[in-house]
């Protein structure tokens, strides 16, 4: 067995006195690894002058076991074979501290994940968890001092979207006082809630709980509302990021515009003639618009495309003369950048419904008398497209409906997921198309999922009211007519796994529930904010239970449906949470940054300067004078790709230097 | 352009007319088929009903043999085509197949690398010949005939390779292309009973009726298929399928309709052997063919 090595410089000449603790967790670890053997193992490897088992190596005695054996063994180097370091490598750096030792000269042995929850055979186990820790051993012998870096917040916050996660969000950081960026792509905030006319299961009215809080955004001394506008790029870290705004042209001086609307009513179009985008296109608007009457901001917009004065440039401008003196009508105006700088970043960015023509099945597309649930629930809003009638495309009422649930969710051709709110807003359409229309309507449903308060008593009140629960999967959706009953109907057939036969249901009116999917773009945003995606395309939360709203980069949180398919209650509840972990930052004032970073040997650098281009951070610089790299600690994020690709050999990295790593493979490679 | 020709059995019984249809539109769009030499049974549904192992071997002997050949593999009938492309699959997921047909092959010296393409020749005339040179070629278009394009089940499903798999559209375009006009038919792709006929009647005549009932009432003179069990059921059965009165309506194989668009003569592509003449609904759309 060679002898331990020493580190070759750095602040500590000592001889390495080792210290190697040995974690049961439980039975997760001892079930699997003989920790006996491997502490017994670890005890006669050269340098380790302690070697430990115990239960839970994480809890008060756990850690006092080793503070114990840095004062009275003078262990000055340590290593914890226990869990995954994400998990608990602060803990054990506490413990290195109060005792008085530099916390890096702690090395952590995953023992749990990489061993003994994916190995069956024991003695394999053990052999495996006995080279990985001879491994840190030979490793942790070479560690250095480091210090963590220690640098200021910015107390200003960026959130991304302006649905209601990122409404609540930004209202409870401003309340508390913080200078909130809300940027929202679409000319109004509000999101899909702005679109629902009740939600469940307390039927109230989502414009009456939603339009308060859009109102206070837009007033809120410290909000800057930005609408209409797209986040291009993000540059920092932590506390520190600088990120660039783009603001697309409304055609519309906002400070000038009174939202008082005669521009639309002047405009040399009688009637509306581009499909409305917030109506899904139900209805028809004309090319200077308002969203919906409580859009916030209350400010219209000119669509280039269809606007007259844009295509032929020989309009009256009729709505430059109903705008007058207030001129708020600019046909020149252009994109826009605006620079800001934030220390945390909100990303509210929500969801898109399935596109119900993938299933060609249910002949959304062919029957115009099908219908997706988001644009029922225009129908059924007072303010959408009917005047919140429910009414077939040909003006009549529907006497029957059928509710299709599932439509792009549980589904192995499409997506796996469960939507998670489809069975409750199906069973809130049900309700309010009964209500308003005396259809029958029936309910096509895998299982019914309605776990939350009062949504299982929704469920059972809809079952008094009379609407016809199916389960099955429906087949397909088609105007084949059988029987004479079914002429001119649309006719469901499904399954009936309850009663155990096929069911032909003809009806007036299907409304297929569709599934949430990421948004079109999220890749595209995942990368600018440097965050990481699940394979479906939600964004990837640090820790699915303890650290919801996290992401694996620091000062970027994630709240509502972006993070996975979500209702109301539980958005906002994020958005909360999102808000207060931004909080927990701004009000620590500064955040400690891993010392991970590069540095370069200026004796070995030859100044070649090929680092420079590939540091996605421009984190390194090329010093004239002395003709050599140097690297911005503050910058650097530790990515090592530099020292990976410098041809001398002269960049190194905290904590990863090649000495370090090389004697860790040689220990994981060497025969005991 | 030269393919070789995976015939099958049915294209020498009960579907020689879309065989004798299949080869004359290949002649005059002047690609050369080549029959497999020693080709045998593909495997389909009796075997795969009884012995699936066997199925597959014998499915794996014809890819063995059309490998030699380093061409893509024409199947016409919708059975062999999708007995040959499971085989193939099968062979790549489950290496308990494998295994075993590889050692069944391996004893008459034969080996199958998996680097055969097996495909339809609706794909063929569609991606490969083109809907333009076919259009060029046509020289009895057929003037608005309506056809109901029925494809079956076995072309699309399970699996979906040179189509949608919900509603395919590469025989409408083709004999769009010929002249022909197409109606909506809903049920293109519905089962039309298999082999129900002869074992649950009731079941299978059930679904020949809605077949037949459907392209009627959307219009159709004719209905076109791909699968010489299809053009079978829906042909032979039409006085028993329960349409009252009794429906009487021509079932021809597309590559029948597409042959008389390219001109062949009406003895030559099996338009003799119809139980419901053609005859008379193209005499009266005044289509004249040789």
């Amino acid at each position: 067995m060679p002898e331990i090595r020493s580190p070759v410089d750095g602040a500590n000449h000592e001889p390495p006195r080792i210290g190697v603790y040995v974690c049961h967790c439980g039975t997760n670890i001892a079930g699997t690894v003989d920790v006996k053997a491997v502490t017994e193992y670890a005890a006669k490897l050269p340098g380790v002058v302690v070697s430990r088992e115990y239960k839970y190596m994480c809890s008060d005695p756990g850690q006092a076991l080793i503070q114990q054996d840095i004062s009275e063994h003078n262990v000055n180097r340590v290593v914890v074979a226990s869990c995954s370091p994400l998990l608990h490598e602060p803990t054990f750096r506490r413990v290195l501290s109060r005792a008085g030792i530099n916390s890096f000269f702690l090395q952590m042995v995953n023992i749990r994940e990489h061993v003994s929850w994916v190995h069956l055979d024991k003695q394999a186990a053990t052999e495996k968890t006995k080279d990985l820790v001879r491994a840190a051993v030979r490793r942790v012998a070479l560690h250095k001092p480091l210090q963590k870096r220690r640098v200021p917040i910015n107390p200003n916050v960026l959130v991304v979207g302006g649905g209601i996660a990122g409404i609540h969000a930004a209202l409870t950081l401003a309340d508390a006082g913080k200078q909130v960026y809300l940027v929202e792509r679409e000319p109004t905030i509000g999101g899909h809630m702005a679109k629902f006319d009740k939600t469940f299961p307390t039927l109230d009215c989502a414009a009456c709980i939603l339009t308060p809080k859009m109102t206070s955004v837009g007033s809120h001394p410290h909000i800057t509302l930005w609408t209409y506008s797209e986040i291009v790029k993000v540059e920092g870290y932590v506390g520190n990021y600088k990120v660039q705004v783009k603001r697309k042209p409304r055609y519309i001086h906002e400070d000038l515009c009174i939202g008082c609307q005669e521009c639309i009513t002047a405009c040399v179009y009688k009637e509306g003639k581009t499909p409305d985008q917030f109506n899904l296109g139900l209805s028809k608007r004309k090319p200077v618009y308002l969203p919906f009457p409580q859009a916030v901001p209350q400010k219209v917009v000119i669509d280039p495309e269809t606007c007259i004065q844009f295509k032929s440039g020989k309009c009256k401008k009729t709505c430059v003369e109903a705008c007058g003196e207030r001129q708020a009508i600019d046909f020149t105006q252009t994109e826009k950048f605006e620079e800001i700088e934030v220390g945390t970043i909100i990303l509210a960015t929500g969801f898109k419904t399935f596109d119900a023509s993938r299933h060609p099945y249910y002949g959304y597309g062919r029957y115009p008398n099908v219908y997706t649930s988001l644009e029922v629930e225009r129908l059924i809003n007072a303010a959408g497209p009917t005047g919140g009638e429910v009414v077939l495309r040909d003006g009549t009422r529907p006497k029957s409906v059928g509710i299709i649930h599932c439509v792009g969710s549980r589904d192995a051709n499409t997506n796996r997921w469960c939507s998670k709110v489809c069975c409750m807003y199906s069973l809130k359409l049900a309700h309010l198309i009964k209500e308003r229309t005396g259809a029958e309507v029936y309910n096509f449903y895998i299982d019914m999922r309605t776990p939350g308060k009062g949504y299982e008593e929704f469920y059972d009140r809809l079952l008094d009211e009379g609407v016809h629960f199916v389960r099955g999967r429906v087949a397909e959706v088609s105007d084949w007519a059988v029987h004479p009953s079914e002429e001119g109907k649309l006719v469901i057939r499904a399954e009936d796994t309850l009663a155990a036969f096929v069911r032909r249901i003809p009806v007036d009116m299907v409304v297929l529930s569709v599934g949430l999917e990421p948004q079109a773009d999220a890749q595209e945003v995942r990368r600018l904010f440097n965050i990481s995606c699940s394979t479906e395309g939600w964004f990837l939360e640090r820790h699915p239970k303890l650290a919801p709203v996290s992401t694996f980069t620091e000062g970027v949180f994630i709240a509502g449906a972006c993070q996975g398919p979500k209702d109301i209650p539980d958005s906002v509840a994020q958005a909360g949470a999102a808000a207060a972990e931004a909080l927990a930052l701004i009000d620590a004032q500064f955040v400690e940054l891993e010392p991970y970073t590069a540095f370069v040997s200026e004796e070995e650098c030859s100044g070649c300067k090929s680092c420079i281009p590939l540091c996605p951070y421009q984190a390194i610089s090329f010093v004239e004078d002395k003709k050599k790299a140097a690297i911005n600690e503050v910058l650097c994020k530790g990515c090592g790709t530099c020292v990976a690709a410098c041809p001398s050999g002269s960049i190194q990295q905290n904590f990863f230097e090649d000495d370090e790593i090389f004697e860790e493979i040689e220990g994981v490679l060497a025969y005991a | 352009m030269k393919y070789t020709y995976y015939p099958g059995c049915s294209l020498r019984g009960t579907g020689r007319a879309y065989e004798e249809s299949l080869l004359a539109v290949f002649r005059a769009l002047d690609i050369e088929l080549q029959e497999l030499e020693d080709w045998n049974c593909c495997g389909a549904t009796t075997y795969l009903s009884v012995d699936e192992l066997t199925s597959y071997a014998l499915a794996a002997r014809n890819l063995a043999l059309a490998e030699r050949e380093h061409r893509d593999v024409i199947a016409p009938c919708a059975a062999c085509y999708l007995v040959l492309n499971k085989t193939q699959r099968y062979m790549h997921d489950y290496p308990d197949i494998k295994l075993v047909v590889t050692r069944a092959l391996a004893a008459i010296g034969l080996t199958c690398e998996d680097n055969v393409r097996v495909r339809h020749p609706l794909d063929i005339l569609l991606h490969e010949v083109g809907l333009k040179a076919i259009a060029e070629k046509v020289k009895t278009p057929l003037k608005g005939l309506k056809v109901a394009p029925y494809y079956g089940c076995q072309i699309v499903r399970p699996y979906a390779t040179f189509d949608d798999q919900h509603n395919p559209t590469s025989m409408d375009r083709l004999l769009e292309a010929c002249g022909a006009k197409i109606v909506y038919y809903p049920l293109k792709t519905r089962c039309c009973g298999g082999s129900q006929k002869g074992t649950l009647p009731e079941i299978g005549l059930d679904l020949i009726h809605y077949l037949l009932s459907e392209a009627q009432k959307n219009g159709a003179e004719v209905i076109a298929t791909v699968c010489p069990l299809c053009q079978f059921n829906l042909e032979c059965f039409q006085k028993e399928a329960g349409n009252h009165p009794p429906i009487s309506m021509p079932v021809l194989y597309f590559t029948q309709l597409m042959a008389l668009a390219l001109g062949a003569s009406a003895n030559t592509i099996g338009l003799q052997r119809s139980l419901v003449p053609i005859a008379p609904v193209l005499a009266k759309k005044e289509i004249a063919y040789a």
